[in-house]
């Protein structure tokens, strides 16, 4: 196929030696941003923590609010969808047919999509429920502000995740629209391997999300 | 014997607004952020200005207490956030550092501009909150007051902040890639110039650290939107844990700001004296280990805070660790110095300045970092003398010497030696001026962040804000004489000053793509005693052997 | 430029490592074991994470710079948490 045949060299810019060194580059730079994403997140761990074993009573109680097979179905959507993004990757690097890639692609943009509205619904009945931190906050329990804290903090990391799959749509749509012209193969496909990393990272930060938040207390 | 001739460099290459705008060239991004640190700088300095002025007198007569409350913090956010933290790497580290590893350019060209394009939108959120009514908080956010109480311009100066903490991410990030992919041929580790790994460290301490600051940054912004009540005492909430976060990069930010002036010193003290760096192995490792330490030293802000006597004793032993590399690098400097040829080019004016300097404000770090006298000069002008002797006395005074340095490689011309170096000596004795009363007044019990103060204290801030004016003034004459180089100095040779390192090895201005051919490395870095034997006449191109 | 091609059922094995472990850690939330709940439940996250890491994203395969970098980033994050409760921990309780 004609497309195949231009496609997948890569063009090497100016200031790389070689296509290797430009795929080195490129592949610990997605790496280094990866570890500043661990600490941004860890920023916000940190105050999980500290609070926690403060307030572990409290925040066995407040967690007893969440939904806790939404929050496990939402883990095993993500995970699901590490699996595709994997596959895809996957096809890109065995040179297979490029909608092979972009099936694999979009069940992943799929899943995420998935597991953004399971979320969004978990906000609204919390919400709902007046769990939302503010002036607005209900909350049967002599612990409500400690509550109020644990709340905070769910929406704050879960929020930020959120945003952060909400990066991930939109790369990921952005790789859908560059296989379709054809341009990952087995010579170059390193934005696919790129925005599998990322998409992987997100997935991790949820491994720890799910269960600091939504298992704690429920014995 | 004139042998520069007119050759297309990086700086005729094109020419126009967007090619500017648009450059992805390390070299002429490094020059659009000389000029935007240059005006915040000005900016902060006027805040000082204001400041000094006020303290002329014990009573609070030219500004109320709420406005003093802005002037100090604006000056402490233009200065570390738009100045400092930049300055060093995102100027002399973008034009230098791929010329220093015989690289084209860096290895995320696109990231680069796209780091400047983040500084400037940060910059402009944060100017306009300043002109819209100013923040008061200090520059440290402290909450609840931060969150809860304040009523100025929270909420833009955060983003302001939150956005440009990216531009130094990109930038650290950008650093440390190109030096573990885009080494010449035979340049190992251990031959790199000691700038190289100055600003190595340095982007090890910004991709770690400043994320954190982003992350609680947005979480005060959030507080004070949406209720997210993390640090809200009234949830439960801990202020203590606001302050670690914070200090958690603010700390480590220091290092951010010092490790790229160590870097110029280092190449600045060998040029000048004429000699190989005496400790090579040990400059590079302190590089590190500062980067490593300081992370691990942050609570050293906190001790009265209410933190916890045991972890106040942790961060204490770590604190006086810390200083060693630190003083490692003194040595190795004085070391070189000894039995060096020196020469007193106003780079090397600028270096010696810095090495007296630093370590006067290092050795009162010490001091700080004992807990006993820390409850006693806590919150006191020690404190802001200390940091000041390290910022100014430390890295401003690397930067200009950097810049002085380099001159003639970026612009192609050369400054007016005389009144480079009388300026230098005036920014030193204007420096002392300043800030020696206040280690005094510190001492003595003046608090910070007051703008009236008892009437003994008069004579010392008397002194320290006529020292302002100096200082002011030496910092106006390389603003003058360097913008008047541009045009009317003479052209600089390729290596005006017999110095080591690949940058030396192209023209001045150099050409787009940095070199002809890659160049190949087969010696260390700084082979002064065999790889130039006479010392340049101005103009004249020295044979390398 | 060829990265290391991992076969499929290495994929599929831990995807289904992942997801028993995801059912096993909420299952084992609704029993009461002490401290160690925390303790396990840690551990399975980290082990989830460990797979994704060293398999989905290749770490297994890769040089020694990534697993440096990997590595390091986990330190960091443990460095912060790990110092701030020092002084959390250490407070002196209220009477």
């Amino acid at each position: 196929m004609a497309d195949r045949a231009h496609s997948a060299a890569a063009h090497v810019a100016h200031h790389f030696d070689d296509a290797e060194q430009q795929h080195g580059a490129a592949a610990l730079g997605m790496w280094v941003f990866l570890v500043t994403e661990v600490m941004l997140f860890g920023g916000m761990f940190t105050a999980y923590v500290v609070y926690r074993s403060l307030f572990p009573d409290a925040f066995g109680h407040a967690s007893s609010h969440l939904d806790v097979r939404l929050g496990t179905i939402n883990t095993a959507v993500l995970i699901c969808s590490s699996l595709t993004m994997a596959l895809a990757v996957h096809a890109a690097q065995i040179g297979a047919d490029r909608r092979r890639i972009i099936a694999w692609l979009v069940a992943t943009l799929l899943l995420g999509t998935t597991f953004l509205g399971i979320k969004a619904y978990e906000y609204a009945h919390k919400i709902h429920q007046g769990l939302a931190p503010g002036p607005a906050f209900t909350y049967a329990g002599a612990d409500a502000r400690q509550a109020e804290l644990f709340f905070s903090i769910y929406f704050a990391m879960t929020g930020t995740h959120a945003f952060h799959m909400v990066i991930g749509a939109g790369v990921l749509t952005w790789l859908i629209v560059q296989a379709r012209r054809g341009r990952f193969g087995r010579a170059y496909y390193t934005p696919v391997e790129l925005g599998g990393l990322y998409w992987h990272f997100v997935d991790i930060a949820w491994i720890f999300l799910f269960p600091l938040l939504y298992l704690i207390g429920r014995h | 014997m004139d042998i520069v001739e007119r050759r297309p460099d990086y700086l005729n290459a094109d020419y126009g607004v967007r090619s500017w705008l648009l450059t992805t060239d390390h070299k002429r991004i490094a020059l659009l952020y000389l000029v935007s640190i240059t005006v915040m700088f000005v900016i902060g300095g006027l805040f000082a200005a204001a400041i000094r002025l006020e303290l002329l007198t014990p009573r609070g007569d030219v500004v109320q207490a709420d406005t003093y409350n802005k002037l100090f913090t604006m000056h402490g956010i233009v200065m570390i956030f738009f100045f400092l933290i930049p300055s060093i790497p995102a100027v002399l580290g973008n034009f230098l550092l791929p010329m220093m590893i015989g690289a084209r350019d860096l290895a995320f060209p696109r990231l680069n501009l796209l780091s400047w394009y983040v500084y400037l939108v940060g910059a402009l959120f944060t100017l306009w909150a300043m002109i819209t009514g100013g923040v008061d908080t200090g520059w440290t956010f402290y909450t609840p007051y931060s969150t809860a109480a304040a009523t100025t311009k929270v909420i833009p100066t955060a983003v302001g902040v939150f956005i440009t903490g990216f531009s130094s991410i990109l930038t650290g990030l950008n650093f440390i890639v190109t030096v573990h992919t885009m080494r010449a041929p035979g340049l190992t580790w251990f031959r790199l110039p000691l700038f190289v790994w100055a600003h190595y460290a340095m982007s090890l301490i910004a991709i770690l650290g400043t994320p954190v600051l982003t992350i609680t940054i947005a979480l005060v912004g959030l507080e004070r939107l949406l209720h997210l009540g993390i640090f809200d005492p009234a949830l439960g909430g801990d202020p203590l844990l606001f302050q670690h976060l914070f200090w958690f990069y603010s700390h480590p930010a220091v290092y951010i700001m010092i490790l790229p002036a160590m870097g110029v010193i280092s190449e600045v003290v060998t040029c000048f004296s004429r000699k190989r760096i005496f400790g090579y192995a040990f400059i590079a490792s302190s590089s590190l280990l500062i980067a490593f330490l300081g992370f691990l030293v942050w609570g050293h802000h906190m001790y009265v805070s209410g933190q916890s006597m045991y972890a106040g004793l942790v961060f204490s032993f770590l604190s006086f660790a810390v200083a060693m590399p630190s003083a490692v690098k003194v040595f190795n400097w004085t070391a070189t110095l000894y039995k060096g040829s020196i020469a007193w080019d106003s780079p090397m004016l600028y270096a010696l300045g810095f090495i007296g300097l630093f370590t006067l404000g290092g050795l009162t770090g010490i001091y700080l970092a004992a807990l006993g006298l820390d409850v006693h000069v806590h919150d006191t002008y020690f404190v802001v003398a200390h940091f000041h002797y390290i910022m100014v006395g430390g890295a401003i005074m690397g930067y200009l010497g950097g810049l002085h340095f380099w001159w003639p490689k970026i612009t192609g011309r050369m400054y007016p030696e005389g009144l480079a170096k009388v300026a230098g000596i005036i920014v030193f004795l204007g420096f002392n001026l300043t800030f020696f009363p206040q280690f005094i007044l510190g001492y003595l019990g003046m608090p910070r962040r007051y703008h009236v103060y008892p009437d003994e204290f008069q004579v010392l801030n008397v002194l320290s804000t006529a020292g302002t004016s100096i200082l002011g003034f030496g910092y106006l004459l390389p603003l003058l004489y360097l913008t008047w180089s541009l045009r009317y100095g003479p052209k600089a040779a390729a290596n005006p000053w017999g110095a080591a390192g690949l940058e030396w090895q192209t023209p001045s201005p150099p050409p787009t793509e940095n070199f002809s051919e890659t160049p190949r490395v087969i010696h260390e870095a700084y082979d002064y005693e065999h790889e130039i034997t006479i010392r340049p006449q101005e103009g004249v191109e020295v044979p390398v052997g | 430029m060829a990265g290391h091609v991992v076969p499929v059922r290495i994929y599929l094995a831990v995807f289904a490592a992942l997801l028993v472990l995801t059912g096993v850690t909420t299952a084992i939330a609704f029993v009461n074991l002490g401290p160690m709940n925390v303790v396990l439940m840690l551990a399975i996250a980290v082990t989830k994470a460990t797979l994704v890491v060293l398999y989905f994203m290749h770490v297994r395969y890769s040089s020694r710079l990534t697993w440096v970098v990997v590595s390091g980033g986990f330190v960091w994050l443990v460095v912060i948490i790990l110092f701030t409760m020092s002084d959390v921990a250490t407070r002196p309780s209220l009477p």
